[in-house]
Parts: C-alpha cells; structure tokens; sequence
C-alpha cells in the first residue's frame, strides 16, 4: 500500500477516510502484522474455530485503527477490538475467566462510550471526521482522551488488564498483550503527542506496577504487571513530545510487542505443559524444557534493556528525551522503573518458573509451533538489539541517536548487574519476599467489591421499601379491608339489632349469647332471608343517603 | 525416592560447583564494569551521571529498596487469600 490517502466515502455531510498510510500508521502496520504472524504460528494447535476467527478479527481490527483516517471509522473498529479480544479471554471456558472477561467488556465499553461521545462532541465542534491532532480543549477532547486512557491501561483504570488477561487462552494472551493497548498509544501518538500531562500518566504508569509485581504469585499476571510498566515509557514519551521521545515512545512499542509475546509465550508454554503459572507450583523446568527457558531468558533481557537485546535501543531513546529536558524526577523514576523491569520480568519470572526449588515436575518441551513461534520472535529480539537500523529508518522522525557508546553500555549493564546482585543477597538472606498463594487488591476493588457493597446498599434501600411495603399493602392493607369486608354484615346487623336487644331488656350474659348467635349465624350463612334483605336494605339507604349528600 | 533422583540425570544446576562457577563469572564482569567506569570517556546529560560508580549504586539501592517496600509496605496492604472475591 502505497503512502497517502485511500478509499474515500462520502457519509451524508462527512468523508470517511477507511486507510491513511504514513510514517506513523505503517510502523505499527508493520509490527501488528508480523505479531499476529507469530501468534498464528504459536496458536496452530489450537483447533477452536471461534478463538482462532477471534483472534484474526481482533487483529485485523487494530490494523484498522491504526489506518483508519478519520475518527468515526476509527471508533468502529476500535468497539471491534473489545469485542473480538473478550472471545480469547472467555475461550479459556473457566469461570475466572467468564467472570474476568465479563469486567473486562464493561469495563471497554464504558471507555468506549466516552470515546464516542467525544468522538461526536468533536465532530459537532469542528464539523470534521477527520483524525489528526486533537490535543486537550474542551469537553469532546477530554472525553476522547479519557476514552484512549482506557484502553491504555493508566493508572487507576488499568486493573481489566491485570485482571484479565492472566485468565486469558495460552495463545490468546499473546495477541492481547500486543494490540489493544499499542493500539491505544497509537491513537495518543497521533491525537495527543506533546500533551504534558502524560509525561505523568506515563511515569506512574512505570513505577506503580513493579511494587505489585514483587509480591504477585501468578506469572502471567507478574507479566500483566509489566506489560503497564512498559507501556508507561511509551505514554511518556508521547508526552515528552520531542521528536527523539516520540521516536522512543514508538520503537519501544515496537520492540515491546515482540519481547512481552515472546515472555506471554514462554510462560505460555508452561502453563500449557503444567497447567499452572504460579510461581508457588513451578521451578526447575529447565530441565526439560530448556528452549522455552532460553527463549524466556531472551524475552527478560530484552525487556529488561540489556545491551545486544531490543529494549536497549528504545527506551534508553525515552529516556534521553526526558533528560534532555531536564525532568529530572521524571528521570530518576523512570531509571527506577528501569531497575524495577529487572526484578520482576527480567529475573522474578524466568527464575521462578525455570530455576528457584525443582518443584519435581518434568514436563515435556513445548510442542514444535509454539518453540518454532517463540525461537522467531526471541530471534528478532536479538536482531533488533544487535543492528537497530533497519528498525530505526522506519520511524516517523530521522533517528540522530546512537545507543551503542561506551558510557551508556557501561552505565546500563552497571545498572542491571547491580540490581541483579541484590537479588541472590536479599533471597539467600531470607529477606526476599516469599512466593505465597494469594491475590492481591487492586484499583479494580472498586468494582469487585465496591459493587457488590453498592449492589448490597441498593439491596437493603430498594428491597427494604418493597418488604415494607409489601407489610403495609399486601399483608396490612388487604388483611384489614379483607377481614373488615368478612365482618361488615355482622356489624351492621350488631348496629341494627343492638339497641332492639336493649330494649327488649336484656343485659349481660344474655346479651353475649345473642351476640354469638348472630355472628355465627351471619358466617354459616344460615341467618334468616329477611336479615339479609335487611341488611341489602341498610346498604341502599346508606348509599342512597351519602350520594344524595354529595 | 532416594532412588529415583540417584537415577535421574544430572542437570546442570544440579552440581554446587556450576553455581559456584556461574556466580565467579557473575562476580568477575560486576569488578570489570566498576574498572571500565573509571577508565572510559563519560557524556553525561545531568551532572551526577559523572559521579562513579553512579549507575551501580543506584541500581543495586533502587533494587533492594523496591523490594523491601513491596514486602514491607505494600503486601501487608493489598495481600489477601485466593478466594476473597469468591465470598
């Protein structure tokens, strides 16, 4: 496809613009097509007709928000996007991930509606589809911003993605780890670069989930964890802005799809060995399954930026955009987030699982698609780190930067080996936290918990009216008008007969015989006829007296 | 079980003396990178980027320190066992 603007349709007022191809679109073209490449090899066992169509639609529908050139057709395959991915998460069939994938859709659609309210502000605003810079002014901004934030997982909205996406298909994981959220740094690359509340967004998005990370005993979650972190060098260096950051920011997405499929992958094929991921079961598997460990270890140093591996010629590119600007708490805590990949995804994960204590499970080697899928992907990571220019000439800006100088090589591996010294020291001296089996609370609370306490409080309000009303009404009400219906012709043949007793003189136990004579008589229906027409009578004066009062 | 491990095949963390090597070669390249630090030509952007020995002080303290806030602070927080949402 050539460079420019294709399939153009009129829409009533508007244009739609299916495919805009440039510089920016066609990298991530690139990288989603090759991803799904190596994820179709990786899934070539899989023969569940749904999960694989899944998969190839929700594929296609990132390659479509990445061309698409004008904010409604953008929109469409953005909603695709959710739904397509919730099939590889439910395709797992177990009740984890029905109930995790049933969050994860409310959760995108509720970020999907505010992106298509923003969507249709900004349109009625700017009379325009078209989808160039947006920027922040205004409401319609705000709401599309908020909408992509979603979708990229920042702070406070990303718990879909941890929850999720650990409970998602061996293979479908892979394809999740690389579109949705790339696709949402695709959006703010192009909609929202240089916009410096990012900057932030991004550096939290770094630091918080490594702290987690530490502590959490499910492997893919750990990565889950990590996928936020990394995507939070991407955020910030969308907001940086400068060509070198936004250069950074989009390579690093590059790179990063290929080395969080290829850990999704390695661990993937544990949990497909095995059936478990956590890191309470595992350990040892290196035994018997030492390609996928060396892919994993592959995975590890090229997230965690060591030199030779393709993390190292993206993010440090971030992080020289942030230094050049001088934020220097911005630097210090990405350098340790830097630090923080290290311990979880570059050591935590590839020695719990494959080193640690021989949990004495001799699984057998992953089946010959998935080495063949991860041996590719591990072997691009290698490519890219060692010869960066092919990946270089295609980003948006001309690349003026060199990792490979002598200070920064020395400085990173200082930085890594150090960090990674600390880590035998802290686990030999008892003080490293130990795997333990539990979960661990997180933003999305709010809505676990936080929703069955608004479900409980709705419970009590509504249903506590609906009982009461249903004491007062159904059971009060009705019981009364009932029993005092049952006992009307008594009592008014009482009214009638009453003063005659008294006046026939009788008093008394006398009295209180009549009395029961009556009701008993009136409740067997055996009274005689006259009473009853009596009775009928009284009935007709009374009404006849009250209409004629009225 | 005696048994079946002497039967099994040794790997190659099996053998103390591999980790031992593993750790000497670990060892030997943290010393050569604190000698290179000193000798090679430094381009910093931020001034203590010059300090020596910057780079691995700050990743051996930001290490240890992460891991003892995560242990120390957060999981006493956030832990809770497998089955919480399940209640």
């Amino acid at each position: 496809m050539s460079t420019g603007i294709h399939g153009v349709i009129a829409f009533w007022d508007y244009q739609l613009i299916l495919a805009r191809v440039d510089r920016l679109s066609l990298l991530f073209g690139y990288i989603f097509h090759l991803v799904a490449f190596l994820g179709a090899i990786y899934a070539l066992h899989v023969k569940e007709d749904l999960e694989q169509m899944a998969g190839l639609v929700y594929a296609g529908s990132a390659l479509g928000v990445v061309f698409a050139g004008d904010l409604l057709t953008l929109f469409v395959f953005w909603e695709l996007l959710t739904v397509s991915s919730v099939c590889l998460i439910w395709n797992r069939r177990t009740r984890e991930a029905q109930a995790a994938g049933f969050r994860y859709l409310l959760v995108h659609v509720v970020g999907g509606l505010c992106l298509l309210a923003g969507v249709t502000l900004q349109i009625h605003q700017t009379g325009s589809l078209a989808f160039e810079y947006i920027g922040l002014n205004g409401l319609a901004t705000y709401l599309i911003f908020f909408g992509v934030g979603v979708n990229c997982a920042w702070p406070l909205l990303h718990p879909w993605l941890t929850d999720a996406y650990p409970e998602a298909t061996v293979t479908g994981v892979i394809w999740l780890s690389a579109f949705t959220t790339k696709t949402a740094v695709y959006v703010l690359a192009r909609g929202f670069p240089g916009t410096e509340v990012l900057i932030w967004i991004g550096t939290i998005m770094t630091a918080f989930p490594i702290f987690y990370a530490v502590i959490e005993n499910d492997l893919r979650r750990v990565l889950a964890y990590s996928l936020i972190n990394q995507v939070g060098f991407m955020v910030c260096g969308i907001g940086i802005g400068t060509p070198l950051a936004i250069n950074g920011a989009i390579s690093h997405a590059f790179n990063d799809i290929l080395f969080k499929a290829l850990l999704f992958m390695s661990i993937g094929a544990v949990l497909y060995r095995t059936g478990t991921t956590k890191a309470t079961d595992l350990g040892g598997l290196y035994k018997t399954m030492p390609l996928t460990c060396i892919c994993c270890i592959v995975g590890a140093a090229s997230i965690s930026a060591f030199p030779l591996f393709s993390g190292f010629v993206s993010k440090s590119m971030v992080m020289e955009a942030a230094a050049l600007g001088d934020l220097r708490l911005i630097w210090f805590i990405l350098l340790f987030a830097s630090a923080g990949v290290l311990e979880h995804a570059g050591i935590k994960v590839p020695f719990f699982a494959f080193f640690s204590h021989d949990s004495g499970l001799r699984p057998k080697e992953a089946p010959w698609n998935m080495s063949l899928a991860m041996v590719l992907t591990a072997g691009l990571c290698i490519f890219i780190g060692s010869f960066p220019g092919p990946l270089y000439s295609l980003l948006p800006y001309p690349v003026d930067y060199e990792p490979y100088t002598a200070a920064h090589v020395i400085g990173q591996l200082q930085l890594l080996l150090f960090a990674a010294l600390a880590f035998p020291l802290l686990l030999l001296s008892g003080i490293y936290p130990a795997e333990i089996r539990s979960i661990n609370l997180d933003a999305d609370w709010f809505y676990r918990r936080g929703g069955r306490l608004f479900y409980r409080i709705m419970d009590r309000a509504l249903n506590g009216l609906n009982d009461r009303a249903e004491q007062v009404f159904s059971l009060g009400l009705a019981g009364w008008l009932g029993r005092w219906s049952r006992d009307l012709p008594f009592r008014l043949a009482l009214l009638l007969l009453y003063p005659l007793w008294l006046a026939q003189g009788l008093r008394g136990e006398e009295l209180r015989k009549k009395r029961l004579a009556l009701q008993q008589a009136l409740a067997e229906g055996a009274s005689p006829v006259g009473i009853g027409a009596a009775v009928a009578m009284a009935f007709l004066l009374l009404f006849f007296i009250l209409s004629g009062l009225v | 079980m005696s048994e079946t491990t002497a039967k099994e095949k040794q790997y190659l963390f099996d053998k103390p003396a591999n980790i031992k090597r593993f750790f000497w070669i670990f060892y030997f390249v943290l010393v050569l990178l604190l000698v290179l630090d000193l000798l090679l030509p430094k381009h910093a952007i931020f001034p203590w980027e010059d300090w020596p020995q910057f780079y691995a002080a700050f990743g051996f303290v930001s290490f240890v320190a992460l891991v003892l806030a995560a242990k120390y602070v957060l999981r006493p927080l956030v832990m809770r066992k497998e089955e919480y949402y399940d209640e």
